[in-house]
């Protein structure tokens, strides 16, 4: 009904006064009376009110005594905006009364089953009926009966007898998913929540109702009877699932992880999680972790589990018998940003080798994108417009859509979309221009050139020119008002060259100089990663190799000396026998690289294999030795978000088996080769970065440990708070007057070739192919966290049913899908969102991927990889 | 016997008044040129000289109301609440159904008024006839050219919609209603801040009218506001509809002189008197909602004010008369469990407490009452409303809530305490009065 910003949107500087039980106040204007009171110390009871939320004044618990034209009057706190000289008082008997009647009207039909709810013990319900209610009920009769617990979804269960029908969820799936998918049904005494029939709660958001649910009528399966509130233990931390970087507050029970829930961080989740970074900690306690170091004789042999001190010194051993360029780093996007700098220091310092890369190859090159001008994503909300180059953001950075969605219908930001198909985001799209798989830095200039004045008269890179004309409108107008353009950066599609999305972003900055740009790479860290140089040519602080060799001589001693290679590079090094040892950091290329029979080639090819993970894969299914990595929750240390803020993480639980941080690892091993990092305590490694990386500079334990930096710090830090001045913003504007580091200037974006003019080949491969990633796949974690693993759906192709009818087939058949390089099985749906002559499959949902289409070779000289259909099972 | 006064309900008795031919050939849409011919601020001006009151329920003067509306905010809407659903009222039903054109023709006065392009005719779900006369008319209207494009030779063009509820008492609360008109479940909005004057329908300035209301605007603008208000008195001028039903020998609307008229001449002039020449034992003066009155109350005039002052309402016109065997433990129930049905769930105290009471009331009608639940009763409605005074004050957003709190269960537990008390002791009515129709545990409100 209203804005819902209106409860948490920036206060104006002047400033009203309000007398609160007779103390007065100083209130915002706008401000909400039951927001003013607490911030001041008052808590005024309520149920429905959720800050992050339209207020709906529904179940009144918040009913105080209001001063107005006729005098005091029973008002609700949640919808009374505060005005000056109000008079408000929160306990008189009048007050207290109507407390009592709204408690015992709630519990009049609310089963008092709290010694088997998962909710007591942490139940506002139970807790204001305590502090405020009555102490009996007068209800005799019988109370309302429903079928206890109904499935409203795979991970939400619903209990409508707990149910005291305050809006919460029912409003959080419109206003805040966006899935309006659960509603009241019935009237008055007989009202419900619930679905329509055969239309599930099938929301990425569902567990967060759970969470606000004030009562235990939600329940998520996999906490439901698993632990009682008072037996949990928690830290807050940070979610390690994607690269938004939600605070979260982790929970355990026995040394076991038993909940996260979100925390309400402003600049990013605003209490939110997706379901995925809410459930996967279940991976954390599966039974397929690796616990113990293994070493094989040979490959395909037996594992043989073996001491730390002799898994470490075969690694080093391996080490120090090859030249520098013939070792490789794949991996380490999912680490801690300590964990990195260890690596970095292992590879780049102690074994001087620069072929050293996060990335699999999936993303972006980390040169070109360290270039760009960044974006917060609060930039998001006050943008004059948002331009979203890259996947699906609802299917890889959950969080981040939500607030993209939030831009776009609470603050009306104007949305161009660049997609090959329909996606998440494309209902909140003023334009969503859909180009030609391959082609979007040509769709991308002509709606710059539209945004010139040159409007388009036809089609260009597959876009209507109705639609790009529109686009180039709404950048026209943001630019003509000196407004900020958002560019959502990532990489749209694994079987398009990665250049293009660069290029088309370029385009975009050459355009505007307020043009900003928001990551969009999937990873945990892997802002972390290039942050801290886990890439060739980089050095820690996002400088270049060159740029950085003094500085970095000067701390480390030495540095490599040429550029090494990308991740595949590396591979196609090792499967041509020019590197012979390829160390996997979190890594799996055979799921995750873009080219499935390189990386199959490189692995069986090196001399020797190294796999730091926590889970097993197909990739460190090959390795000689495996070091199991302690994961998420069970160590210490800082992330870095898709902007470059830098925030703690906790440990909780104890590592699995004898896992260690890799940290630890990096350290031992670099020990081992001759060098002391002298770290004893990851935060010896924080420090060191805040000491030694210039962007990093004062992000050190201490000054993430205040409370004015709750939210983290964004790197760069561009002043650095005195140690005098404790809980100073560190990343605030007050500029220091000590510069504490050496002025080193970031690297230029390389300007990468023009797709421009690059035409397909009519041949017989008539199909371009579109690969990008859905929430649950088959990912490592996804699996090993069994309430998502079952909602992983199967891999289809996807094709306009034009397609399907002019190859004489049917939705549903089997087909192959071919190109130069290999084959998939795999059954068509029909899905006609997508342009014609385009075949999508989801990345990473079949045990043979998309990756098995794919030839680097070929995506880097034309931009796309092309497939045809061929009918039939092995036919 | 007072003379009927006739002003809105002149062609109810006429075979063909629902037409376009019978509506024109009685004057129709004659107000409508007058009115096109003046400016919509010279129409407002009229209206409020004719200080006509509201006669949804509330009273509030229509010109006053108009006033409201924002300067230079378009679109703006005009939305008529024909969703009349007040146990005991049935008059806008036949203004709909017998007379559709003069509300029309006040749709379109109003219109140009308040300067909308737009009106809405919501009408009540359980209405089927009413609904399919006003669509015959609209049609006939549109045709004949009273409604759309350029509409009588002006530049005004205006629409309107036809809108058919789902059957809910709730979405006669104006801000229920709007939500409905959106396609929202029927849920009053918190006023403020949605005043329909300024956040209306969609958002945007909204007029709320009761259809009686409306109708009487073609009569003002014809015949002038000072021929309107030589009509009842000072403070309630024109003429009413009162829908009586109950214990009278002859029920229906009667349309009467406002503010002069008294309840006694109601009854028994125009009524013909309580059946069987009974006594009253009370009487609702206002709707279900109202507080009771009781037989030393039949002198009282159909005067707002003076109905107010006395700790009830007028409300929209509905007058239910209960004679002396009437059993007021089980009239008081019945009440309660219609606002109990009718709760739209979205208040705590409104969509627990109303079923509450009902349950309890359904235990003593069942025998099973306890000393207690009379008090037990009292405090529960307290809970909802505050002092149980009238106007009732709420915990609620909307009054219905309220009104079972404060309407015939205090009325009834005030003044016949004893038939409550036997009742508890004796677990069934005091002896002579009527058992009545429905047994009450055979027809719970869940």
């Amino acid at each position: 009904m209203t804005d819902t910003a209106s409860a948490t949107e920036a206060p104006k500087k002047t400033t009203l006064t309000v007398t609160i039980d007779g103390t007065p106040i100083e209130a915002n204007p706008g401000e909400l009376l039951i927001a003013a009171a607490e911030r001041t110390g008052t808590y005024i009871p309520r149920f429905c009110w959720h800050p992050r939320m339209s207020e709906v004044g529904m179940c009144r618990m918040c009913l105080v005594e209001v001063s107005g034209p006729r005098g005091m009057s029973l008002q609700p706190a949640c919808m009374q905006p505060v005005a000056d000289g109000m008079v408000v008082d929160t306990k008189s008997s009048t007050v207290k009364k109507a407390q009592d009647g709204v408690l015992e009207f709630l519990l009049v039909n609310h089963p008092l089953d709290c010694p088997v709810c998962d909710k007591g013990g942490e139940c506002p319900l139970q807790d204001q009926t305590l502090t405020f209610g009555p102490g009996e009920s007068r209800f005799v009769e019988e109370k309302r009966h429903n079928e206890k617990p109904i499935a409203i979804s795979d991970l939400v269960l619903l209990d409508r007898e707990r149910c005291i029908l305050c809006d919460r969820c029912t409003r959080f799936s419109k206003e805040v998913a966006g899935d309006p998918l659960i509603h009241f049904i019935n009237r008055g005494n007989q009202t419900e929540v619930n679905t329509f029939p055969d239309d599930p709660f099938a929301s990425y958001f569902s567990g967060n109702v759970v969470q606000i649910c004030p009562v235990g009528a939600l329940t998520a399966s996999p906490y439901r009877f698993a632990a009682r509130p008072w037996d949990l233990d928690q830290v807050e931390s940070t979610c390690t699932s994607c690269a938004v970087g939600c605070r979260v507050v982790v929970q355990s029970s026995g040394d076991e992880i038993t909940r996260l829930q979100g925390v309400d961080s402003d600049p990013v989740n605003w209490g939110w999680l997706c379901d995925k970074g809410r459930f996967d900690f279940e991976s954390v306690s599966s039974s397929s972790r690796l616990s113990a170091p293994v070493v094989r004789a040979a490959r395909g042999a037996a594992d043989e589990k073996v001491s730390w001190s002799v898994a470490n010194n075969r690694i080093a051993s391996a080490l120090r018998s090859y030249d520098p360029s013939q070792i490789g780093f794949i991996g380490g996007a999912r680490l801690t940003n300590e964990d990195q700098y260890a690596y970095v220091r292992l590879a780049k310092q102690v074994l001087r080798t620069d072929n050293v890369d996060a990335q699999l190859g999936d993303g972006l090159a980390a040169d070109a994108w360290l270039g760009f001008p960044r974006a917060t994503i609060d930039d998001l909300g006050s943008a004059g417009a948002i331009v979203l180059l890259g996947p699906d953001l609802k299917e890889e950075l959950p969080v981040l859509f939500l607030r993209l969605r939030d831009a776009a219908t609470a603050k009306r930001v104007p949305v161009v979309e660049f997609a090959t198909g329909p996606t998440g985001s494309t209902p909140y799209a003023t334009a969503s221009v859909r180009y030609r798989p391959g082609e979007v830095a040509v769709a991308a200039k002509a709606v710059v050139a539209a945004a010139g004045g040159n409007p388009a008269e036809r089609q260009i890179g597959g876009a209507e020119s109705d639609v790009i004309n529109a686009a180039g409108a709404v950048l026209a107008k943001a630019m003509a008002a000196g407004r900020k353009i958002v560019v959502v950066l990532g990489r749209g599609s694994m079987a398009e060259q990665s250049a293009s999305f660069v290029e088309a972003a370029l385009s975009l900055r050459d355009a505007s100089s307020g043009t900003v740009v928001l990551s969009a790479m999937r990873r945990a860290n892997l802002h972390g990663a290039l942050d801290m140089g886990m890439a060739p040519g980089l050095l820690p602080g996002r400088v270049t190799q060159a740029e950085g060799a003094a500085w970095y001589a000067a701390h480390w001693g030495t540095t490599p000396t040429s550029v090494g290679l990308d991740t595949m590079g590396m591979l196609a090094a090792a499967a041509a026998g020019a590197i012979k040892v390829l160390v996997l950091l979190g890594a799996d290329p055979l799921a995750d690289c873009p080219d499935h029979a390189l990386a199959e080639a490189a692995l069986a090819k090196v001399d020797f294999l190294v796999a730091i993970d926590t889970l097993p894969n197909a990739s460190n299914a090959h390795a000689d030795v495996i070091l199991p990595a302690a994961g998420f929750a069970e160590k210490s240390g800082t992330t870095t978000n898709l902007e470059g803020r830098v925030t703690a993480l906790s440990s909780k639980v104890s590592a699995a088996g004898t896992a260690r941080p890799d940290w630890m690892i990096a350290s031992e091993l670099a020990l081992i080769l001759g060098v002391d990092f002298g770290y004893e305590l990851v935060g010896d490694i924080t420090a060191d970065i805040a000491a030694v990386v210039p962007t990093h500079a004062g992000v050190t334990p201490d000054a993430l440990g205040r409370s004015a930096n709750a939210d983290g710090i964004v790197v760069p830090v561009v002043a650095v708070v005195p140690e005098s001045m404790p809980d100073a913003p560190a990343d605030g504007a007050e500029a220091s007057d000590e510069p504490v580091v050496p002025q080193v200037a970031l690297p230029r974006p390389i300007r990468v070739r023009s797709t421009e003019g690059v035409v397909p080949v009519p041949d017989s491969y008539s199909l371009r192919l579109i690969t990008s990633r859905v929430l649950y796949d088959l990912g490592s974690i996804v699996q090993a966290s069994p309430s998502l693993a079952k909602l992983a759906r199967p891999a289809t192709v996807r094709l306009h049913s034009g397609e399907i009818e002019r190859h004489a087939m049917h939705p549903g058949d089997l087909v192959r899908v071919v190109s130069q390089h290999g084959e998939l099985t795999l059954p068509m749906e029909a899905d006609d969102q997508l342009p014609r002559g385009v075949a999508f499959i989801a990345w990473n949902t079949a045990a043979s991927g998309a990756n098995m289409l794919i030839n680097d070779a070929e995506l880097a000289a034309d931009g796309t990889t092309k497939v045809r259909l061929e009918s039939g099972r092995n036919a | 016997m007072p003379a009927p006064t006739k002003m809105i309900s002149t062609r109810w008795d006429q075979a063909d008044g629902h037409t376009l031919d019978g509506y024109l050939r009685t004057g129709g849409y004659e107000a409508l040129r007058k009115a096109l011919a003046m400016a919509p601020e010279a129409v407002v001006d009229e209206v409020k000289a004719a200080n006509l009151a509201g006669r949804g329920g509330a009273g509030f003067p229509c010109g006053t109301k108009w006033g409201f509306l924002p300067k230079d905010v378009f679109p703006r809407y005009l939305v008529v609440n024909g969703d009349e659903s007040e146990p005991g009222t049935y008059k806008d039903r036949i203004l709909l159904e017998r007379d559709p054109h003069q509300l029309i023709e006040g749709v379109l006065i109003a219109s140009w008024a308040i300067k909308a392009e737009q009106a809405f005719i919501y009408i009540r779900g359980e209405m089927p006839h009413a609904h399919e006369r006003m669509a015959a008319a609209l049609n006939e209207a549109y045709a004949a050219g009273y409604i759309g494009k350029n509409i009588c030779g002006t530049d005004w063009s205006i629409d309107v919609v036809l809108h058919w509820g789902a059957g809910a008492y709730i979405v006669g609360e104006e801000t229920a209603l709007i939500e409905s008109l959106e396609g929202n479940r029927g849920m009053p909005r918190l006023k403020p801040p949605f005043f329909p004057a300024s956040k209306g329908l969609y958002m945007q300035p909204t007029v709320v009218n009761n259809v009686e209301t409306l109708a009487n605007l073609p009569w003002i603008i014809t015949n002038g506001a000072a021929a309107f208000t030589s009509f009842g008195n000072e403070k309630n001028t024109g003429t009413r509809l009162f829908a009586v039903s109950g214990h009278v020998k002859n029920p229906g609307v009667f349309e009467v002189e406002f503010g002069t008229t008294t309840f006694r001449e109601l009854f028994y002039d125009f009524c013909g008197g309580i059946r069987d020449d009974r006594r009253v034992k009370a009487f609702i003066p206002g709707g279900g909602s109202a507080p009771w009155f009781f037989e030393e109350d039949l002198d009282t005039p159909l005067d707002a004010g003076v109905v107010g002052g006395k700790g009830s309402m007028l409300g929209s016109g509905a007058i239910v008369v209960m004679d002396e065997t009437t059993d007021m433990v089980k009239a008081a129930w019945r009440i309660v469990k219609f606002f109990a049905k009718e709760s739209c769930g979205k208040c705590s105290p409104c969509r627990e407490g109303t079923n509450w009471m009902e349950k309890i009331y359904r235990r003593i009608l069942d025998g099973e009452g306890r000393p207690e639940d009379v008090n037990l009763l009292l405090d529960v409605a307290d809970n909802i409303s505050p002092g149980l005074t009238w106007p009732p004050r709420q915990t609620t957003i909307c009054p219905l809530g309220p009104s079972a709190a404060a309407g015939a269960l205090v009325s009834s537990i005030r003044r016949f305490p004893a038939e409550y008390e036997h009742y508890i002791v004796h677990g069934r009515p005091v002896d002579g009065l009527s058992t009545g129709v429905y047994r009450p545990s055979l027809t719970s409100a869940s």
